[in-house]
């Protein structure tokens, strides 16, 4: 394996954690939108507890793999950059909003039309912007999957990424980090009720993310050929398929016979192989048909630098994680009231 | 209004909304330290509550800037992906680092935020520090990523293209504007929390607050406030005198010199009429300027004459905020001097002390966005100084009125609300 594959490997990796961790945040927005029920008011604090402490340096992961993706594959950042500005700038708004807002209504407005009216901005801006992130996922993979057309504004800044398939994708994303979020918040909740009602909305939204990957994977036929050729007809993807449907399967599996922790890696391994399936489906392409991981990559002094950048920061950053971690979600201080 | 424009301007706003939580979340960290080290210490609930506050408030304005920053390391690309594809492999370096440090900055903030009742006493303290010395490192390396931009080492251009052999991202960072501009900002970042902090406690005071609380946040302030204000005009001169050798365009436009000369003099204010070559109604002083940039007052110094003029920055905004940036350090240095002689020999803080402070409140801030237009306004054409021109780095999607429209809707929304909230914040704490 070549350093540019490896940290290509590494942007995903960062884009997994971000999806695992930072898409879990949006979904607990989701879930504070549809907050219903007798328990409503409760559900919301559990959310809003479970974010406080880690949604910062959860949102860290998206940065951190821009910067990687523009240091070590500066022509596909360029790219990318450019045919989605649309929904990328629309992305951005919304990350802005959710961010502001989470931090207005927990240290700003005490006042309750003012936590009310925060809590809302908050919630809608969750909703709205995994679609947008998962849209510009479709994008990438669905690119050289179009015929050649008329350089029309339409046809290069909005078509590629306004169409079905993309949209599709869009709603996966939305049902992946909804999902995450239910499981993750099964697991933290202090009592019973609010487990179940958690439970509920993560077999759902569990169901809802394997309707979506189907629908994902038939409309790909249209759309990313490329892609769906990969995910169908090499030879690692069966394995790899199983896996993902093997984790789906135990994490409904768990949720139903109530066996949260095992539900949150299940549910964690299903949403991390959907990702790496997307990478390998489009491997050795970074952006498919135009621009493979060697041609994008940067001068190896760049990647080498890079490379002992990463250990270095990683020296400094997986511990500080792991005891930001324990110091909020370990089992001790989730089950203390 | 030319997509050019349109992409400039939304660049500066995104810049100009982001510095002030960027640089906020450089100082608030210091202070919030050190109320917490107070606290720690003295065992005074004065101090408790001060480190709360300051977390309170830090937490609201560390949240905006998080997302701000985000938006500006989409925006290079969104906006400027040609720059991007050329300097990426070259500059990606510093960012990386300052991912890596902001990173860091994060997760100590939660720590420090919500982990006063679930870790001991000494973890947290240590958790503000970090949050403190990661705030000032990731602010160091964007601001490197910043200097390569004016000062562009560590690669070379063969046919339009960087010859990928010879590209050194560690030469790149060394780049020599790196210092002067790293220095500078961070004294700034300094200097303008702790006059903003205390010149909020110091109005306070005046208008008849008495709890110990704010006594000991003007205090505090003042102690990260002073130095940096006081050694800001040295790092000023540092970096004047890189720019008069690196950047002499630069120079020449913020101090109106039209004409190369020995002697040069410094034009103060004044409004420079770039058709006739005089910077009007100005006050001179003779000899200054060769003084200030090379030491020597028959130094020659480059004007704008020796620049050919489609290489011209906008003279009258580039030296009308250099002349407001350096005019405020000018009042921040004497004030820090004052105030700190004043504490020291006669132990005295006075009502003029405060109400000299409180004039400075939104000063510091003003003067770092004054120095950013002379910075980026002052490098144009270009995007990387010499290199590459700003219009040949532009996207090429069009409409991009609308983006700014839209950025700046959100921008203007969201300093509303944030001006609101630390007005509603500081209103209540104690009287």
């Amino acid at each position: 394996m070549t350093l540019a594959t490896l940290l290509a490997g590494i942007v995903l990796l960062a884009l997994t954690a971000y999806a695992l961790l930072g898409g879990a945040d949006f979904g607990g927005g989701v879930w504070d939108l549809f907050a219903t029920g007798p328990r409503k008011d409760r559900q919301r604090e559990l959310i809003a507890h479970a974010i406080g402490p880690v949604w910062e340096a959860n949102h860290v992961w998206l940065i951190l793999a821009v910067v990687l993706l523009f240091t070590c594959f500066p022509p596909a950042f360029a790219d990318l950059a450019i045919s989605l500005h649309i929904p990328l700038t629309l992305a951005l708004m919304g990350i802005v909003l959710r961010g502001s807002a989470f931090s207005f209504r927990a240290y700003g407005d005490s006042r309750a039309a003012g936590v009310r009216r925060w809590g809302r901005v908050f919630s809608i801006a969750s909703l709205v912007t995994p679609p947008l992130l998962g849209i510009c996922v479709g994008a990438v993979t669905s690119n050289g999957g179009r015929k050649a057309v008329a350089a029309t504004f339409l046809n290069m800044y909005v078509r590629p990424w306004l169409n079905l398939y993309c949209v599709s994708v869009g709603f996966l994303a939305l049902a992946a980090f909804a999902f995450l979020a239910a499981v993750y918040l099964t697991a933290e909740a202090t009592d019973n009720e609010l487990r179940d009602d958690f439970r509920l909305r993560g077999l759902w939204a569990g169901i809802a993310v394997g309707l979506t990957a189907l629908l994902v994977l038939v409309l790909a036929g249209s759309w990313a050929p490329g892609m769906q050729a990969g995910l169908l007809h090499s030879p690692w993807p069966t394995p790899l398929h199983l896996a993902t449907l093997a984790a789906g399967v135990t994490a409904i599996a768990a949720l139903w016979g109530r066996r949260w922790r095992l539900a949150r890696i299940a549910a964690a391994g299903e949403i991390a192989l959907l990702l790496w399936g997307w990478g390998l489906g489009q491997f050795p392409y970074l952006i498919p048909s135009d621009l493979t991981i060697e041609d994008a990559a940067a001068p190896p002094a760049t990647l080498e630098g890079v490379t002992v950048a990463l250990v270095l920061g990683g020296i400094v950053l997986i511990p500080s994680l792991l005891y930001l971690f324990r110091v909020f979600k370990s089992a001790k201080t989730t089950e203390s009231p | 209004m030319s997509d050019l424009f349109a992409a400039r301007s939304q660049m500066a706003l995104s810049l100009a909304f982001h510095i002030v939580f960027a640089v906020i979340g450089i100082g608030m960290p210091v202070l919030m330290a050190l109320a917490e080290r107070q606290w720690q210490g003295t065992g005074d609930p004065a101090y408790l509550d001060l480190a709360q506050r300051w977390a309170r408030g830090t937490a609201i304005l560390f949240a905006v800037g998080a997302v701000s920053g985000t938006v500006l390391s989409f925006e290079l690309g969104l906006l400027w992906p040609r720059f991007m594809a050329f300097a990426g492999s070259i500059i990606g370096m510093p960012f990386s680092l300052e991912g890596f440090a902001f990173f860091t900055e994060a997760i100590f903030l939660g720590i420090y935020l919500y982990g006063r009742d679930r870790i001991p006493p000494r973890a947290h303290l240590t958790a503000a520090v970090l949050v403190a010395v990661s705030g000032t490192l990731s602010g160091i390396f964007v601001v490197i990523a910043n200097a390569w931009m004016n000062a562009p080492t560590g690669f070379t251009v063969q046919g339009g293209a960087v010859l990928a052999a010879d590209v050194h991202p560690l030469a790149a960072m060394a780049n020599p504007a790196a210092l002067p501009e790293a220095l500078h900002m961070i004294l700034a970042a300094y200097a303008a929390v702790g006059f903003g902090v205390a010149g909020i406690h110091a109005l306070l005071i005046l208008r008849g607050r008495t709890a110990p609380f704010h006594k000991y946040a003007l205090r505090l302030a003042l102690l990260m406030g002073v130095p940096a204000a006081i050694l800001q005009p040295v790092s000023g001169d540092i970096a004047a005198r890189h720019i008069a050798v690196a950047q002499p365009a630069k120079l020449a436009a913020a101090e109106a010199l039209f004409v190369s000369q020995d002697h040069a003099p410094i034009e103060i204010g004044g409004f420079p009429d770039t058709v006739a070559r005089v910077d009007r109604w100005s006050i001179r002083i003779p000899d200054a300027l060769s003084l200030l940039a090379f030491h020597d007052p028959r130094a020659p110094v480059t004007g704008l004459d020796r620049i050919p003029a489609d290489q011209w920055p906008n003279v009258p905004v580039v030296h009308l905020a250099f002349d407001m940036m350096v005019g405020i350090g000018t009042y921040l240095a004497l004030l820090g001097l004052w105030v700190a002689w004043s504490a020291w020999r006669r132990k005295e803080i006075t009502r003029a002390h405060f109400r000299a402070i409180a004039i400075a409140t939104p000063l510091g801030f003003i003067a770092i966005e004054a120095g950013w237009v002379v910075t980026e306004v002052g490098r144009q054409p270009w995007i990387i100084y010499g290199v590459l021109r700003t219009r040949d780095a532009v996207t090429p999607m069009p409409g991009l009125i609308v983006p700014f429209t839209a950025i700046t809707l959100l921008y203007v929304f969201l300093a509303v609300v944030v001006t609101r909230l630390l007005v509603r914040h500081v209103a209540r704490s104690p009287q």
